[in-house]
């Protein structure tokens, strides 16, 4: 790009000596969704270099892992990335299941992969709604919450919980779901489908939108590869991975779903991979509800007095926002050694340093709206 | 090449690299650089010492290695019980050389954690790397003494290992020699605690 390399000279386009000057963008701005600043180095409106200073909300979830049971981490688990909770509390779940070799009922596994698709689908309704409100679009929030609304309620219903649900159990579920949830998911299906359809010719088509977001923030494919970046991020820069594909858990392999991919590699193409997603997220919704195995949701002989045997476990899920993993480290006792959460918010920001050099403001605002970020994510 | 196409297996033999200048092989790796599976240890690697200390292997089965052909000591893991295809212990002065290594091999950096092992007095760094394209999870593991705690940077050959090496170097006081700005990640900017040690008391 021209201006990328132009700033990185000492001499401005005038003749001029190149003179730069520092703003904060953050730590709190509407821009950030939370507390993340960003210390921007400016050569006028372009952007010489965009550096994230992270920690503003730094909880130490992993040493307060070392300090209790598993069973008393589990609802830390929900508290790190807030808009994605289920998948967090499966990876969770899913290593010490791993390390207790716990087999998950059929039924439980199903119920899993539904409530965590809409889980995925409110979590893609909040970035929409958010980032089109970045971009300067008020309305489309408005109808993004009034359709996470409706998820909100039925997870409400099976979990007494709107957002940090904790509903998944070391060896099952906390309960199983009713005829009310599972009526509700059917009509919710049924109602979202044409909603895709009108978000698509009310915003997606909308020639503004796209001028503000196409050929705007390429990421390449090695960018995405030198960076760990996942989800969205490296399936719109046209690389299928897709932790649900690629290292199958819980029911997902009876599902069929295609992993939607952009080649372009911009933020329209990120933006493109979410709304396909919400679409396929209902198709495995649909499948899961038609093949509901009965049977009891929750494992037998979960001991009461968890001890994972020795050694290290890894269990990684596709959080809405790409590759969430844990890694646990045992010493046979009931405390763990060592939790580290691997999230991917984390690895998606570590870009934007890079990608953003040489972008107007408002460019590198629509690219930081199009790496949906959680920074309590980051931060844990 | 495009790295993140998937590797052709088998069809082009890729030649066991031969050490960079910079990044010497030590003479415990060069001895496991043929062609055979290493022998799997169902020892938990993570209570081994990292020098190898070489466990009377127990009969075990072999399972499979993508990565037989580095000349790096991985081995196959049962993936179904760990979570993860493949790992190394490497010696301290090798994870840069890893890193070169499983770059070529087109994996992505996943994480970099420490584990303090303060009975044993070493602390831990686990590099997790994943492939962007196939079901294959590395990791390479190397032990340094927890009372100074000094390993290489990675960062020159993944740029995402800034922040991941800064978090560990936060958490766990481990330095990254090499790294560009080794500053508090998470922590504030003022701090000189490393909270994840075994030993940190309230500060």
């Amino acid at each position: 790009m021209l201006v990328k390399e132009q700033l990185k000279t000492e001499i401005s386009a005038d003749g001029a000596p190149r003179e730069t000057f520092v703003i904060n963008l953050g730590p709190q701005h509407p821009a950030t969704h939370g507390v993340l600043r960003v210390k921007m180095t400016m050569d006028g409106e372009y952007i010489v270099r965009a550096e994230p200073v992270c920690g503003y909300i730094h909880r130490m979830q992993e040493k307060m892992g070392e300090n209790r049971t598993y069973a008393q981490f589990l609802p830390n688990t929900s508290r790190i990335d807030y808009l994605s909770a289920m998948t967090y509390t499966h990876g969770f779940v899913g290593a010490v299941e791993r390390a207790a070799k716990l087999q998950v009922p059929p039924r439980a596994e199903y119920i899993r992969v539904i409530t965590s698709e809409l889980n995925r689908i409110s979590s893609h309704l909040v970035w929409w709604g958010a980032f089109l409100l970045d971009l300067g679009g008020f309305t489309p929030l408005l109808y993004a919450f009034d359709d996470r609304e409706k998820i909100l309620d039925l997870l409400e219903g099976i979990t007494g919980s709107r957002l940090t649900y904790s509903y998944f159990r070391i060896g099952g579920l906390y309960n199983d779901v009713d005829d009310t949830f599972i009526k509700g998911t059917r009509a919710f299906v049924a109602q979202m489908r044409p909603r895709l359809k009108m978000y698509r010719s009310l915003v997606t088509d909308n020639i503004i939108l796209r001028k503000r977001l196409i050929e705007i923030g390429p990421i390449s494919k090695e960018m995405c590869r030198k960076y760990g970046a996942t989800g969205p991020v490296i399936r719109g820069s046209g690389v299928p991975y897709d932790v649900r594909k690629v290292e199958p858990y819980s029911a997902y392999p009876e599902f069929d779903f295609v992993i939607p991919t952009f080649e372009e590699g911009d933020s329209m193409a990120r933006y493109l991979v979410r709304m396909e997603e919400m679409a396929q997220s209902l198709r495995i919704i649909e499948q899961a509800l038609d093949k509901l195995p009965a049977g009891p949701v929750m494992a037998e002989k979960v001991p009461r007095v968890l001890k994972l045997p020795a050694g290290d476990y890894c269990y990684a899920v596709e959080a809405a926002r790409g590759r969430f993993a844990v890694r646990i480290v045992s010493d046979n006792k009931e405390i763990p050694y060592r939790i580290k959460l691997r999230t991917p918010s984390l690895s998606n920001l570590s870009l934007f340093e890079e990608a953003s050099a040489g972008m107007l403001l408002p460019d590198a605002l629509a690219l930081m709206g199009s790496l949906d970020l959680v920074i309590p994510d980051i931060d844990r | 090449m495009n790295p993140l196409s998937p590797q052709p297996q088998g069809n082009t033999p890729q030649p066991v690299p031969a050490p960079a200048p910079s990044a010497p092989a030590a003479p415990k790796v060069a001895a496991t650089a043929g062609q055979q599976e290493p022998v799997i240890s169902n020892q938990s690697s993570v209570a081994s010492k990292p020098a190898a200390a070489a466990a009377p292997p127990p009969p075990a089965p072999v399972l499979p290695n993508p990565l037989a052909h580095l000349s790096l000591p991985f081995h196959g893991v049962d993936y179904a019980a760990k979570g993860y295809h493949v790992e190394a212990a490497v010696a301290p002065d090798q994870v840069v050389f890893a890193a070169e290594q499983l770059d070529k091999e087109g994996l992505s950096l996943d994480t970099i954690t420490g584990v303090d092992w303060m009975a044993e007095g070493q602390m831990e760094v686990v590099y997790d790397y994943f492939h962007p394209a196939k079901a294959l999870r590395v990791v390479v593991r190397a032990r340094i003494p927890r009372d100074n705690p000094e390993i290489a940077t990675i960062q020159k050959v993944f740029p995402g290992a800034n922040w991941h090496e800064r978090e560990a170097h936060d958490f766990f006081g481990i330095r990254f020699l090499g790294h560009p700005n080794l500053t508090p990640f998470l922590l504030p900017e003022d701090a000189t605690y490393h909270p994840l040690r075994k030993d940190f008391t309230q500060c």
